[in-house]
This record gives structure tokens, C-alpha cells and sequence, in this order.
């Protein structure tokens, strides 16, 4: 299965990346920059959307506006799209089990009833809940 | 605050026409670009910055009503003649192409804000409160005008062309906008305002490394004749026209509410 870059020219037009994308000309097309916003400091940055412009900076005027005059805001990121490494949607099953492993996680250990029995046994009048 | 002399009064008064109008009437006509933008984000920046705009000339006409005894912002700002208006022929230009209305914006959205930064200073403490609330949004104001200008000033020869083009025609008129007030004294000795003619130099000081990193030439100022006399009334023939569309739902009634 691929790695693939975000590029729009390899996720929707899927012109294959080892055929060796032209870098963009600069004032020929736009790019397409992809939008983090961040509500308050300390906050994630959370993916919004994207923008097309010129440049990052450009892009940051268009973000500004488009993702930030509705909310509160204290930041933005902008990376460029084709700087972004991902999958195909069609591979989205590589995940699929993920949510059965419950044993990976410390929520999926029954172990509550073990430990009240033990405190039980070495005389703790503590009883957890 | 100590109680305002008639003097007093009446410069500071002059001094908020002035800013108020100049702010209603190219809040006006930047919004002319809603729908016509060049690009879809470039469309709603824009339209939201003249809706900025706007709210800057509330924000001044209501300190004219609550401090000076004027009329109530609306009554302010739609039942006023021509000759009424203290706006810079600047504002008063039909939108043209957009490297005109960017040039404007440039020119003008600059002087506004160095000319807020010196009126967070301010001993009228009303304004110098509007001036610290207002200053965040115009620092995105200059930096919107200052990307566009170095994005066009350097992409094509078609676009610097452009560009010089516009700022040749727009520097006269962005020099009216420090015509000079009969109160400049009076509202420097108050520590109201430091002066237009101040606040030109430090605006000088700021657009000219912009033009020069933009790939521009800035016209040389002592040639050019600034377009002066807005600030007595005397408008250019575009302002009556932008004046008669602007307020033409609010004369169908002018006592309904909204």
C-alpha cells in the first residue's frame, strides 16, 4: 500500500508521485495549504480546512478570515498540502481492529474486584469504590 | 476627566469627524468589492475589513454622542450633506480595479494605524480606549495590505506595473488625508493628538521600506500636490453619488427601527 503526499494533484487528479511531480511555479497556480487552528493558547491545533493561495503568507491572510473571524482564535498554522504524508482512503483498514484491542488500553483490565480482594485479605478497612 | 472648554470642544470634535467619516465612507466603498472579490477568501478578507471599518465609525460617532452632545450615530452618519463630511478625498474614489483599492487600503490602513497607536496615548481617554480595543484589528489590516503588496509587487511585470501605476495616482491623495486642522495646536497642547504633520512622518518612515521591499518606487513626495480640502467640506464629484446609494433605505423612513 502507498504512502502518498497530500498533494491534490496525487489525491484527486492521482497522478502516480513516482512519475515526479513538477515543483509549482510560482504565479502560474496556487497551492493548496491545509489550516490548523488553535482556539487557545495551550489548545491543540485542530485541522480546519484548507486554502488555496500564492504563498504561506497568503495563506494566512485567507486562514485568518475563513477559519478564524467566527470564533475565538490565538493561532493558526498553515502547512503546505504536498508537505503532508498520508494514506489512501481505500487503505483505511489497516485500522480496522484497532477498537476490538481493548487489551491495549488501561481501561480494558477488569481489575477493580482483584483489588478489593486483596485489601480485604491484608486487613485494609479501606474499601475502594 | 476635567469638564471640556468650548474650545476644547470643538477641536476634538472636528478631530472624530474627521476620523469618523473618513472610516464610514471607505468602509462604503471597500464593501462596493463584496461579491466582486478576485478570489473567493480574498472577497470575504476584504468585505470583513470594510465591515471593520464601519464599526470603527460607530465606535468614533458614539463618543461624539455621549461626550459631545451630538445626534445618535445613525442620525450621524446618514442624514449629513455633502459639505457636512470632513472624509479625505482618498475614501471618496470609486473602487476602480483592485490594485487601486489595495493601494488605498495600503496608504490609508497605515496612517490608521499609527494613527490609533499615538491615540492609545491620548489624554481624551474615550478615544484612547476605542484606540487600544480597535488596534489588534487593524494590525491585521496592515498586514493583509503589506502581503498583497509585496505578492503583486513582485509576481509578474503585468502585476508591478500595475501596482506603480496605482501608487502613482494614490500617493497625492493619501497625502490629503494629514491635510492639517485648524486645532492642531489645541489638541497637542492637550495631549489629545500629537499632529497630522507628526503622524505623515511616521507614516512616511513605515510605507517607504514596504514600496522599496515590494519592488516599488515610491513617487517623490515634495513633487506631488496633496488633494487637500475634504477636511473643510470641498469633495471630490464622487462623494455625493457613494452619499445618495448609501443612505437611500434609511430616507424611505428615517424613524423606523431596526
Amino acid at each position: 500500500m502507498p504512502i502518498i503526499s497530500l498533494d491534490p494533484r496525487v489525491t484527486r487528479l492521482e497522478i502516480p508521485e513516482e512519475q515526479g511531480l513538477e515543483p509549482i511555479q510560482p504565479n502560474e497556480y496556487f497551492e493548496t495549504y491545509e489550516v490548523f487552528h488553535q482556539a487557545k493558547s495551550g489548545d491543540k491545533h485542530i485541522h480546519v480546512g484548507s486554502v488555496h493561495a500564492p504563498s504561506a503568507e497568503m495563506a494566512f491572510l485567507f486562514a485568518k478570515e475563513q477559519y478564524g473571524r467566527r470564533s475565538k482564535s490565538y493561532n493558526i498554522w498553515i502547512v503546505r498540502s504536498s508537505d503532508i504524508t498520508s494514506i489512501m482512503s481505500e487503505d483505511a483498514d489497516i485500522f480496522a481492529t484497532a477498537p476490538e484491542k481493548t487489551y491495549r488500553e488501561a481501561g480494558g483490565y477488569k481489575v477493580r474486584e482483584k483489588i478489593n480482594a486483596f485489601r480485604k485479605q491484608h486487613g485494609s478497612t479501606q474499601q475502594s469504590s | 476627566m476635567e469638564a471640556l472648554s468650548s474650545l476644547h470642544k470643538e477641536a476634538i470634535r472636528e478631530f472624530l469627524y474627521k476620523m469618523a467619516d473618513d472610516q464610514l465612507i471607505l468602509g462604503h466603498r471597500n464593501s462596493e468589492w463584496t461579491g466582486l472579490g478576485p478570489l473567493l477568501e480574498e472577497d470575504i478578507a476584504f468585505s470583513s475589513m470594510a465591515q471593520d471599518k464601519l464599526g470603527h465609525a460607530l465606535a468614533l460617532y458614539t463618543i461624539l454622542h455621549e461626550h459631545l452632545g451630538e445626534k445618535d450615530p445613525d442620525t450621524i452618519a446618514f442624514t449629513r450633506n455633502e459639505r457636512e463630511l470632513r472624509c479625505c478625498h482618498l475614501v471618496e474614489y470609486p473602487i476602480g480595479g483592485y490594485d487601486f483599492s489595495l493601494t488605498r487600503h495600503f496608504l490609508f490602513d497605515t496612517a490608521e494605524h499609527l494613527r490609533f497607536e499615538m491615540l492609545a496615548g491620548s489624554a481624551f481617554e474615550p478615544l484612547a480606549q476605542v484606540a487600544r480595543k480597535i488596534k489588534g484589528e487593524i494590525k491585521y489590516h496592515v498586514l493583509h495590505a503589506q502581503t498583497w503588496m509585496k505578492q503583486l509587487g513582485s509576481a509578474t511585470e503585468e502585476s508591478k506595473a500595475r501596482m506603480q501605476s496605482a501608487l502613482n495616482e494614490t500617493m497625492p491623495l493619501a497625502l490629503g488625508i494629514f491635510e492639517a486642522s485648524p486645532f492642531e495646536a489645541e489638541l497637542a497642547e492637550h495631549n489629545i493628538f500629537a499632529g497630522e504633520h507628526e503622524l505623515r512622518n511616521r507614516w512616511l518612515e513605515v510605507i517607504a521600506p514596504t514600496v522599496a521591499d515590494a519592488g516599488l518606487v515610491l513617487p517623490d513626495i515634495d513633487a506631488l500636490t496633496p488633494a487637500y480640502g475634504g477636511r473643510q467640506g470641498y469633495h471630490t464629484e464622487y462623494l455625493q453619488p457613494l452619499l445618495t446609494e448609501m443612505t437611500e433605505v434609511f430616507r424611505i423612513d428615517p424613524t423606523v427601527e431596526w
